[in-house]
This record gives C-alpha cells, sequence and structure tokens, in this order.
C-alpha cells in the first residue's frame, strides 16, 4: 500500500468582487489530480510559476483544505480530519519551505523556534531538549552556537538548514520540500541537496521535491509529475525521462533547459506564448494554446492514461 | 584582440562603499573589456560584486555612500566615465549604454503605459518628433516580439505577463540602438520556457544590432547557451577570464572548476549521486583574508596561498588568480591538497 494516495484532488481559490462581495470567479490552482507516494520513495513535482505545484503540496498537508477529493496518508482519509484528530499528523508530515527568509520567524532565537513545536508534540523529555536540539543542529551541520542566534545572523544556505533541522526535529516520516534551493546560489544549492539526500536516507524518509528546475528534480528524484495549469499532463520515472517523456510540453521543458557545454550548443527549443490564466483556463488538454501538435480532438481534455507501468500520459497525439 | 573592435574598456575598477564598520571594496581592481557584437558574461555567486560593477559603469550607485577609486577607469567614447560629469553620463544612459534588470515587476513605472516609458527614452536622446516617437516605439515593441503592438502599446505593466514586462524592458532598452545592453540577470525571475523566448530574443537582436551584452547572472547554463567570453568573479575580484568553451572545457581556477561541477547535470545518468560541494561560504568583505581570497575552500592551498594573494595573469586567451592553476600547460601538477 502506498504511503500516500492522493485521489482527484481539486483545489479552488474563490476570487470575491463586485458591490456584494460575491463569489465572481474561481482560480482554479489544483484541477483534479491523483497521485500516490510509496514509502522510502522521492517524487518530483515539477512545472512553471502558477501551474499549481505548490498548492498541490501545500494541500497535501493540509495548509489548504481542499475543494474536493481525497487525501490517504497510511491508510487514513486526511482530508477532513478535524484539528484535534490531525495533530499527530501534523508531526509526521512537515514541510520546507522556499524562501529561507520569510519562513523563519525573526524574533525567535533558533533555540525557541524549535523547543515550541519539539514540546508541543513532546518528542523529548524538557530534561533533554538542549542536547536533542544540539544534536539536530549537528545533523544539519550547524555549530551548537547556533542556538543562541537570530535568523538574520545565518546566510541562506545556514538558514534552509534551520528549515530543514526544524522539520527534522519533529520526527517526522514524510517531508514536502518546497523549492528548497531555488533561492539558493548553485554552490550552495549543492550542498543542500546533498544534505537532504542523507538524511533521506538516514531517517528513512519519504519525500515529495517540488521545484521549477527539471535539471535538480531529475538529479534527486525516482519519479516525476509534471504539471501544467492544475493538471497532471505527465507522470514518468527519472531515469526514463530523456528517453521516454512523450508529453509535448515535458519535452518543451527539456528543451528549455540551458545546455552544459557550450560547445554543443544549439538553438534552444522555444515554446510560444504565455502559460494561460488559471481564472479562465481552456476547457480542453490545458496546453492547447502553446503546444506545436495540437489537433481538433485537443479541444476535448486528454484523460491521463497509463503509457506502460511506470508512465502516465495525458496527450491525445501520442 | 583588436583594439578598434573595442567597446567598452574597464581598467582598475574598485567600487567601495562606506558602512557603519568602515570602508568595503565591493569590486577591487577589476578590469575588462568588451567588443562590438560580442557578449561578456560575468558569473558569481550573490555578494561577488558582479552588479556593483555594472552598476558602477553606469554610475547608478548612490554617491553619498560609494565611490570609485581614483584609478578606476571606464573608457567608452574617448571618455572616462568612472569620472565623467553627471551632464555627460545622462547621454550616454540609456542613449548609448542601455540597461535591463533583473526584476522586470519593480523596474518598470506602474502609474505610466508602456508607450510613455519607452517614449520618454525616445524624448531625451533622439530628435524624433511625437509621430515619429509613437511609431519607433511600435516598431520596438514588434522587434521584441510583442503581439498586437498597437494595443499593447496602450497597456500598464501589470497587464502584461513576467515575460512581457521583460521584452518591455527590452524594447526600453534597445530603442535608442544602444552601442553596449548591460543584462544584469535578465532571466532570473523568469519561467525555463519564457527564459528560453528571451534568451533567444537577446541573441538574435545582438546579430541584428551588433550591440555589445555585457550578461550579468549566476547560472552557468545561460552562460553556456549565450556569451562569447566569460568572467567569473569571486569575493570582488576577477578570478579567471577566458572564451566561453575554454573556460568551460579547461576551468583553471579551483573555483570555476568546482562552481561547474556543483550544478545538476541534465541526461548524463548522476541520478541519486552525491554532487561534488564546495565547502564553506564566501567570506565576509569586511574580514578578507591577507592571501588568496578562496583558501578556505580550496582543496589546493598551501602556504604560499595564505601569505599572498595571486595576481592575475596577463595572458589574453585566458586570465587567472591562482597560485596553482589547473589544466595549464605552462605549470606543472598543482600540489596536493593541505
Amino acid at each position: 500500500m502506498p504511503l500516500l494516495q492522493v485521489t482527484d484532488l481539486v483545489k479552488h481559490f474563490p476570487v470575491r468582487g463586485g458591490v456584494l462581495n460575491r463569489v465572481i470567479a474561481n482560480v482554479h490552482a489544483v484541477n483534479g489530480v491523483s497521485f500516490s507516494v510509496a514509502r522510502g520513495e522521492t517524487l518530483g513535482i515539477v512545472g512553471e510559476s502558477g501551474c499549481g505545484k505548490s498548492t498541490l503540496g501545500k494541500a497535501i498537508l493540509r495548509l489548504h483544505d481542499a475543494t474536493s477529493g481525497k487525501i490517504a496518508y497510511d491508510g487514513t482519509d486526511i482530508t477532513s480530519l478535524k484539528h484535534r484528530d490531525m495533530i499527530p499528523f501534523r508531526r509526521r508530515l512537515q514541510i520546507i519551505f522556499q524562501d529561507p527568509y520569510s519562513s523563519l520567524n525573526p524574533r525567535m532565537t533558533v533555540k525557541a523556534m524549535l523547543r515550541e513545536a519539539i514540546r508541543f508534540h513532546e518528542i523529548v523529555p524538557n530534561t533533554e531538549l538542549d542536547t536533542y536540539i544540539k544534536s539536530m543542529l549537528a545533523k544539519v551541520g550547524l555549530p551548537d552556537d547556533a542556538m543562541n542566534k537570530f535568523p538574520h545572523e545565518f546566510s541562506g544556505g545556514q538558514r534552509q538548514r534551520l528549515g530543514i533541522a526544524r522539520a527534522l526535529a519533529l520526527k517526522p516520516e514524510f517531508i514536502v520540500a518546497d523549492e528548497p534551493v531555488s533561492a539558493l546560489d548553485v554552490s550552495i544549492q549543492a550542498q543542500v541537496l546533498n544534505l537532504l539526500m542523507d538524511l533521506k536516507d538516514e531517517f528513512g524518509l519519504t519525500l515529495i521535491f517540488i521545484s521549477h528546475d527539471l535539471k535538480v528534480i531529475e538529479h534527486f528524484c525516482d519519479r516525476v509529475l509534471v504539471m501544467y495549469l492544475g493538471h497532471i499532463v505527465e507522470e514518468i520515472r527519472c531515469e526514463d525521462l530523456l528517453d521516454e517523456a512523450r508529453h509535448p510540453y515535458t519535452q518543451a521543458l527539456l528543451g528549455a533547459n540551458p545546455i552544459n557545454d557550450p560547445a554543443d550548443r544549439r538553438p534552444l527549443a522555444v515554446l510560444e506564448g504565455d502559460v494561460p490564466s488559471p481564472f479562465d483556463p481552456p476547457s480542453g488538454c490545458p496546453f492547447v494554446s502553446r503546444c506545436s501538435i495540437a489537433v481538433e480532438k485537443c479541444q476535448t481534455m486528454p484523460p491521463l492514461e497509463q503509457h506502460s507501468d511506470s508512465h502516465r500520459l495525458a496527450c491525445w497525439e501520442r | 584582440m583588436n583594439d578598434t573592435n573595442t567597446i567598452l574598456r574597464v581598467n582598475h575598477l574598485s567600487t567601495c562603499f562606506k558602512t557603519d564598520r568602515g570602508v568595503v571594496t565591493a569590486v577591487d581592481d577589476v578590469s575588462f573589456e568588451v567588443e562590438r557584437g560580442e557578449t561578456l558574461g560575468i558569473v558569481g555567486e550573490s555578494g561577488c560584486g558582479k552588479t556593483v560593477t555594472s552598476k558602477s559603469i553606469m554610475r547608478l550607485l548612490p554617491e553619498q555612500i560609494s565611490f570609485l577609486k581614483p584609478e578606476s577607469e571606464v573608457l567608452f567614447g574617448g571618455v572616462n566615465l568612472a569620472f565623467a560629469p553627471e551632464k555627460h553620463m545622462r547621454t550616454v544612459r540609456g542613449n548609448k549604454i542601455a540597461m535591463i534588470f533583473q526584476e522586470p515587476m519593480t523596474s518598470l513605472n506602474p502609474v505610466f503605459t508602456v508607450g510613455w516609458q519607452i517614449d520618454e527614452a525616445l524624448k531625451y536622446h533622439t530628435t524624433l518628433d511625437r509621430g515619429g516617437r509613437n511609431k519607433r516605439a511600435i516598431e520596438m515593441l514588434e522587434l521584441v516580439e510583442i503581439p498586437n503592438p498597437v494595443e499593447r502599446i496602450d497597456e500598464y505593466p501589470h497587464q502584461l505577463s513576467g515575460g512581457m514586462r521583460q521584452r518591455v524592458m527590452i524594447a526600453i532598452a534597445l530603442c535608442c540602438e544602444p552601442d553596449v545592453l548591460i543584462a544584469d540577470e535578465p532571466t532570473t525571475a523568469l519561467d525555463v520556457t519564457i527564459q528560453a523566448q528571451i534568451l533567444r530574443l537577446m541573441n538574435d537582436l545582438k546579430d541584428r544590432l551588433g550591440t555589445a551584452i555585457i550578461l550579468i547572472t549566476h547560472d552557468l547554463g545561460v552562460v553556456a547557451q549565450v556569451c562569447d567570453r566569460v568572467m567569473v568573479m569571486y569575493a570582488g575580484r576577477a578570478i579567471e577570464e577566458a572564451e566561453v568553451v575554454e573556460l568551460f572545457h579547461r576551468p583553471q581556477h579551483p573555483y570555476t572548476k568546482a562552481l561547474l561541477e556543483s550544478i545538476p547535470k541534465s541526461g548524463r545518468r548522476e541520478h541519486g549521486r552525491r554532487l561534488p560541494t564546495i565547502d564553506g561560504m564566501v567570506p565576509s568583505l569586511f574580514d578578507l583574508p591577507v592571501g588568496c581570497r578562496f583558501q578556505d575552500r580550496c582543496g589546493f592551498r598551501d602556504q604560499l596561498c595564505i601569505d599572498q594573494e595571486p595576481v592575475l595573469t596577463t595572458d589574453p586567451e585566458h586570465r587567472v588568480r591562482c597560485h596553482h592553476p589547473l589544466n595549464s600547460p605552462a605549470s606543472s601538477d598543482p600540489v596536493d591538497g593541505v
């Protein structure tokens, strides 16, 4: 049984306006996605800004309440659990945010920040708090004296390590990492990716790794969901990505990746146009307005179908 | 290098900031030149001085808190811009040397239409009349591939997507046909597919208009895609400069090599393997070591690196600032790590 099973998840954000402040439109952030994550697996979610990847990540943790659909974690349906019943799951499912500058409370020392959650969830007895916090900081490669410092005293990479320590301190099983390295410099990005990889092995974590950077996903994840405008358009194993990705959008993402070596410079495969507005998504295939192989049939929504054992695809033409 | 082709030459540029903790030198003795129709990449991590370099050229830094050291030279059109009067700078800025910034959201004025903002540059720098300027503005929007330019010209920045805004910025920058375009992280805030569109556009325009481009970025993939020559900066210093293929294939500075290795590569079947990293962090500009600025993070450090800062070699094909350069035919094998 998969650790996490998401079925037909929909998240719409109402937009209010007019004199009576009625709901005048819905932002279709996540539009009926289904997938599962096995224990110990790293699942990547890739897509451009506004494709719903972060909303999906937060909806899984119930940081957003889903409009409809079902989220089952370890056999329990957590979609509409009451606050009190949700508390044990809040410990088991953790998140690492993108921006290490705004996701840490600037008025709390590192110790206070970590202590708050550890005490609430009664992870260790109060007498062992200090030693436990120190051991967590050591795990993410921060010195002991970091305990009494404030977030502004750390660099970006160190703050992201703090974010990771905060998540890990609750002994979670499952972590959603939402663009954890996007705000970091390349040399620091590699340090944090390696750290995540080590910790995943050490603690036996299951990870959802959200990123707009297909190269990072390809390197780090076992499987990837490609999202476009709130839909999953393709799901594929990362090792098959280059040879077997079929969806024109996945191929466009691969083609838009800048090259590794200036010697084999080629014109970038450029996808024309912009992502359509999620206020008013096209009724058929979400990608139809930018697709080079679109035909009449694409005005209706292609279903996400099993293409092979480990490969799902939503495209009429491929 | 053919001297007549050089359009902009920067010599010994040093930019200092006055802070509460004393004076820091954010850019320290940096020299380079750009040729007509060439794209020079300036690469480095945050705080290495790449943006300060570009703003120093344009003299956009606040004079109350910053100054250029007297030996700094920015030679353009026979004038040293580093100490040219503000009146002269006004004829250069946005006209002969133009700049596009990282954040298209914040660098466009939200209360004026796109057309007004293009018109502003034309009004100051050309003799065109109103009708002529309007025509030119529409041509510029066409040039940067904005659909329906006649309608778009009356829209406000918030009505455009991020990619469109960056196109408008490029249109404003290019409307006076500048000799040099400085692009400071022009695609960092954009999605990959939009980034590809903008990079292609910049390349096309360079070929068509012969503009020299200084592209400032931290993304080595972007450099590989569009630059002809690259200068790598670290903690305020230029540490290596070479033609792009030479730099990627035979990096001589250990920092450049490590930087190239630390990016995840697509399609190399390196899935799940640890990435080579550069341990530690960039030193603080307040507390720079006596010797090489990269010494704390370098595997090849020896006593010489601690005692003495290396000088930048003068080989025009490949300049490097290292006591133990890698891949260099002139030097013997590097000393093993300490």
